[in-house]
């Protein structure tokens, strides 16, 4: 009201973002009971879908944020699933065992950062590709996996086939939620505006202060951790584990699709893409080859005319920002 | 080791940076020669000479970008030749740089919070009013919202300060941030200059445009080949014999 210069305020949460992020808080409550009264296969389509968030959330969180473009992360995926094997084996409990699994597949990351890290853009990319595929011979290596026949995790037999399917929803729920959290709190933090200035010019970053090498290092364990329990949420729903199945590179496909057409770079375009990515599998999936191939279409669509992808473009449009990650200073005019 | 001609401008001080026999090269190439640089707190150092006489490198090895062949930088007495760019902005070295280098996919507002809350170490409310101070110094304020990405050539260049100020400096190391600028924005980058030696922050500003330059230095060191051919009171080395030779040219003799 009143017409005094106040002091410069900055702006981070708006009416729309909180009326945003209540509206998702509610949408998770009512995912979360879904199970008592949905079809089975709806659980598991829906199942599915949380591990795709999973994926694309953390392949952005890598490259759009990071900028560590990566075509191996399926190298974490495949780790993840092969370490809750390994554990089950051992004795440890089944669902323990997935998200023991992820973590463990995702310490594998801190020694391969010391050298992953190292390679720049295109090399880095390569690299972890070959990572993966090292991965997957390693894998192979092991008498209990045997070879690419693979194996199942059998503990998970003990349970009904209805209980397993909702404690694997439960499961995927909450590991997207918390992921979503953690790559949403990190970003919103002091860590978010660092990875972005090493994303954008790394030298310029190291020159105002930035710890590049230890941003980058975070950023690649988080991405590492996420695909790996997306691995051990796709073993949990398949049972069977066939290391060429795993360790494929149709993974990575999958997450920079999903992150292009949603919106690279942005917190709420990956989850847009990993929705529309599995609305057209679910559509158009049982076309096989053809739905492989609208699906390259498609992505060569969105990056010559849409190449912020669909979240950049609505988020330029009508300058909504649903979930507040970035800053915004009000200016005197303003008000 | 250390020159005297920091002595020559006040009070005999111990310098606040001091580089001492710095050499670099880049495989057979050899861009800085034996090189003795001194800053002492709070002064103003231009450094002039023509292209390719390692006026830039120089400023890289002050700031940390890369270590030099041989030779030694001390910051308050401290040996930080092994300091990377990171660790010397955090101890109070900050830099801009010739072609700027801006955050494109960041607001104006997030590429100085970087600098003010990892080079400067500060959180909170605090970050926010020294980005809105160093904006403010650099009439960027009104452009605090837009994406670095969409500025012009002028606003990069202010951006690269304004970056830098937000690290909170000691050492302010300028990069030809005067190129291109017309006689009223020449007259305001200027005053803003003024305004962070009044704050105390030594500066070292590589410069072409001597006429902007010596409206704010104490002294000037003029460089040519990988060495440094004259130091001192600004008239006297632009009106040095070898200044003139290398920097104006043979043909003034």
């Amino acid at each position: 009201m009143s017409k005094q210069p106040a002091p410069l305020s900055v702006q981070r949460w708006t009416p729309l973002s909180v009326a945003a992020t209540l509206a998702i808080a509610g949408l998770m409550i009512a995912l979360a009971f879904t199970p008592l009264f949905a079809s089975a296969e709806v659980i598991d389509r829906l199942t599915t879908l949380f591990i795709y968030i999973i994926l694309a959330i953390m392949w952005n969180a890598l490259a759009g944020y990071g900028g560590l473009v990566s075509v191996g992360q399926q190298a974490f995926f495949g780790l993840g699933a092969y370490a809750a094997i390994r554990l089950s084996y051992w004795g440890v409990p089944v669902y323990p065992a997935l998200i023991l699994g992820a973590l463990l597949a995702g310490a594998v990351a801190l020694p391969l950062s010391v050298f992953a890290l190292r390679l720049k853009g295109g090399e880095f990319a390569i690299g972890m590709w070959v990572v993966a595929e090292l991965a997957h011979l390693l894998v192979n290596l092991d008498g209990l996996i045997q070879g690419e026949t693979g194996t199942s995790l059998i503990a998970l037999n003990a349970f009904s086939p209805d209980h397993r399917r909702a404690d694997n929803y439960w499961l995927a729920l909450a590991a997207m939620a918390v992921a979503a959290a953690v790559v949403f709190a990190l970003l919103r933090g002091r860590l978010g505006v660092s990875v972005q200035a090493i994303r954008d010019n790394e030298e310029a970053a190291a020159s105002i202060g930035v710890r590049v090498l230890g941003g980058k290092r975070v950023i690649f364990i988080l991405s590492a951790i996420g695909c790996a329990m997306a691995g051990t949420l796709w073993l949990a729903t398949s049972i069977t584990f066939e290391p060429k199945t795993y360790f494929s590179v149709q993974w990575s496909a999958y997450m920079i699709f999903m992150a292009l057409v949603g919106g690279l770079g942005t917190f709420e375009g990956p989850i847009l893409g990993a929705i529309l990515f599995f609305l057209m599998e679910s559509l158009f999936g049982a076309t096989g080859v053809w739905y492989l191939v609208g699906l390259g279409a498609a992505a060569v669509v969105f990056s010559l005319f849409l190449p912020q992808g669909l979240w950049g473009f609505i988020e330029n449009r009508f300058t909504w920002r649903f979930l507040p990650i970035g800053y915004h200073l009000r200016l005197p005019e303003e008000d | 080791m250390v020159s005297d001609h920091g002595a020559a401008a006040g009070q005999p001080a111990p310098p606040l940076l001091a580089a001492c026999g710095i050499a670099k090269r880049f495989n057979a190439l050899v861009v800085l020669d034996g090189v003795d640089f001194t800053l002492g707190a709070g002064e103003a150092v231009g450094i002039v000479g023509p292209n390719g006489a390692g006026k830039t490198t120089l400023l890289n090895v002050l700031a940390g970008a890369f270590p030099p062949s041989a030779g030694q930088v001390r910051f308050r007495a401290a040996d930080v030749t092994t300091a990377d760019a990171a660790r010397r902005c955090r101890l109070g070295i900050a830099r801009s740089h010739q072609v700027p280098r801006p955050f494109g996919g960041m607001t104006v507002f997030e590429n100085v919070l970087v600098a003010a809350s990892t080079g400067g170490g500060f959180r909170g409310r605090e970050a926010y009013d020294r980005v809105i101070d160093s904006l403010t110094l650099c009439g960027m304020l009104r452009l605090a919202n837009r994406r670095a990405e969409t500025l012009g050539l002028l606003d990069r260049k202010r951006l690269e300060l304004a970056r830098a100020l937000g690290t909170d400096p000691v050492v302010l190391l300028l990069d030809e941030i005067g190129g291109g600028l017309t006689d009223a924005e020449a007259a305001l980058l200027v005053e803003t200059i003024g305004e962070l030696r009044r704050r105390g922050i030594a500066l070292v500003w590589i410069e072409h445009i001597v006429h902007i330059l010596v409206q704010v230095i104490d002294r000037l060191v003029c460089m040519d080949a990988g060495r440094i051919i004259a130091d001192g009171e600004p008239q006297a080395v632009m009106a040095n014999a070898a200044v003139v030779d290398a920097y104006l040219g043979g043909g003034h003799r």
